[in-house]
């Protein structure tokens, strides 16, 4: 469960974050969207203690991300995103076994062999395992450092705009794997995505965000309407529905 | 065999502490071009050497070490600091920036040296030789070797944390302080090189980037090779630096400075189009 309280994220006099009250629980995906500087991402790297918050905190599992050992929350809660060093020249299994690092502190028991196996399965990577990082396209590159985090085996995974930079197919693939965390690991996923229609179709639940407040919150049939996109984008589209999900055309906008 | 003896020893020990030095920041610091001469680390301990020498002229050899160590941390503290400030990290930005520490450094060795008529003694400190390599001083170089089996304790945390910060805090490590332990054990055991043989040039940059290139940059794995890698080239220098003028010695900084900057021309042109 990841609980999030009085949470304030201030830059001088600019807030950018300011969110009361928040909780989030039980297997699922959970989807951040919102316009850029909405607060999704600051949201999303505090509660995996990265960024300091100003005020408020973040309890995963009734732990506090500002004053938990990091050592015991690597264990509890896993966050990608999209800043490491792409050109380090690492096997993709040598990235994917850094995973198993918050328990084998370096040396792999069997167990964490197997959950590695198990990652580069999930991914479909172990034809690459013994390729190098730099060697790798984008897409294949992202899915290994997805890898690292299933191997890190957290009961919740967030992830910060997972699907930059990947085309179309490596996009949808992505997102279907996302839902297998969920589906068949039980984890609690909570995903920043800027396609607001890959929210509504993956998504159990959207948090949608403007200007560092949660202006709606619910299933997407629920949250995406006419209105509240105009309040959350800014821009007046039409929203229509496809197998029972909400589909907006947000490039009919004008 | 009285000096033969200390110097070869002096020599792997000192070879292999500068590539794992290199090894280690070039990792730590995500930057390829990063070494203890491009840092400030070896401008650092040469200054700190002519202080001592200014200030404490007859203290033993032991107490210039702690002197040198301690400016060797302080400057690359002070290049840590300055990267920290930087917002375009460019990949030749970085070492430009430690270049021209280093050269403020210098600068104040040189102006420090030539007022107090050691412009002689600052010459034999910052050209490495190996000809004054005898019993009662060598063997402060055994600091160097504990510092670096401690560095390789610490690799797999180093690996982690030159992939970045988010993916090392991810798994629970303190991004920080792991760099500044990182560089604090490199800063020193280059500054122990220093004291004992003087600056090493290049032997960082070069051997660290030849083993990485076929290796990849798993430290627990290129560290061992690296060190070897880097002993092996310093034995070649030295004997280059004896038969080149017979009977007479150039120092062996001067040899690797030649060999080691065409073979770091190499390495540039060959990476130009990977590093951009």
């Amino acid at each position: 469960m990841i609980e999030v309280r009085s949470l304030v994220k201030r830059y001088g006099d600019t807030t950018v974050l300011d969110c009361p009250d928040l909780t989030l629980d039980g297997a699922g995906v959970t989807a951040l969207v919102g316009a850029n500087g909405a607060g999704k991402s600051t949201l999303l790297t505090i509660a995996g203690r990265l960024l300091e918050p100003t005020s408020g905190t973040v309890l995963v599992d009734g732990h506090d991300v500002t004053t938990a050992p990091s050592r015991e929350l690597a264990a509890r809660v896993a966050i990608l995103r999209q800043e490491n060093n792409l050109a380090v020249r690492l096997t993709v299994r040598e990235l994917v076994e850094f995973g198993r690092f918050p328990y084998s502190q370096g040396r792999l028991t069997d167990d964490d062999h197997r959950l590695v196996d198990r990652a580069l399965d999930t991914l479909e990577l172990h034809e690459f395992a013994a390729r190098r990082l730099d060697e790798l396209s984008g897409g294949q590159r992202q899915r290994a450092f997805i890898a690292a985090v299933v191997a890190q085996d957290t009961d919740h995974v967030l992830l910060d705009e997972p699907l930059n930079n990947l085309d179309l197919r490596h996009a949808a693939q992505s997102m279907a794997m996302i839902r297998r965390l969920a589906d068949e690991f039980g984890k609690t996923v909570v995903v920043v995505l800027h396609d607001i229609n890959v929210a509504a179709h993956h998504a159990d639940r959207i948090v949608a965000m403007r200007s560092g407040r949660v202006v709606a919150d619910g299933e997407p049939s629920t949250v995406i309407d006419e209105p509240t996109m105009r309040e959350v984008f800014g821009l007046d589209v039409e929203v229509t529905e496809h197998h029972g999900r909400p589909v907006v055309l947000h490039f009919l906008a004008s | 065999m009285t000096s033969r003896i200390p110097r070869t020893i002096a020599i792997i020990l000192a070879g292999s502490a500068m590539a794992v030095a290199g090894l280690t920041m070039q990792t730590l610091t995500r930057n390829r071009f990063v070494a203890p001469d491009t840092a400030g680390t070896l401008d650092a301990a040469t200054l700190g050497l002519v202080l001592g020498a200014m200030y404490v002229p007859s203290a033993p050899i032991y107490l210039r070490m702690v002197i040198a160590v301690v400016f060797a941390l302080a400057g690359t503290g002070l290049f840590l600091l300055l990267l920290q400030r930087l917002q375009f990290r460019d990949i030749v930005v970085v070492p430009l920036m430690g270049l021209m520490l280093g050269a403020v450094f210098n600068a104040a060795s040189v102006f420090l040296a030539y007022r107090e008529g050691l412009l002689q003694t600052l010459v034999t400190w910052i050209s490495g030789d190996f000809s004054g390599t005898l019993r009662g001083r060598y063997e402060l170089l055994y600091v160097v070797a504990a510092l670096t089996i401690l560095t390789y304790w610490f690799a797999e945390r180093f690996t982690i944390a030159g992939i970045g910060r988010d993916f090392a805090v991810n798994l629970g490590l303190d991004h920080g302080r792991t760099v500044l332990i990182g560089m604090g054990l490199v800063a020193s055991s280059s500054a122990v090189v220093v004291v004992v043989v003087g600056e090493i040039p290049l032997l960082g940059l070069v051997v660290p980037n030849i083993v990485t290139l076929a290796l990849g940059d798993r430290l627990r794995r290129v560290l061992p090779v690296a060190a070897v890698a880097g002993a092996i080239l310093l034995l070649l220098a030295d004997i280059g630096s004896r038969t080149v003028r017979h009977p007479y010695e150039v120092p062996v900084g001067v040899v690797l400075g030649v060999v080691g900057g065409f073979a770091f021309l190499a390495i540039v042109l060959r990476s130009r189009g990977r590093v951009g």
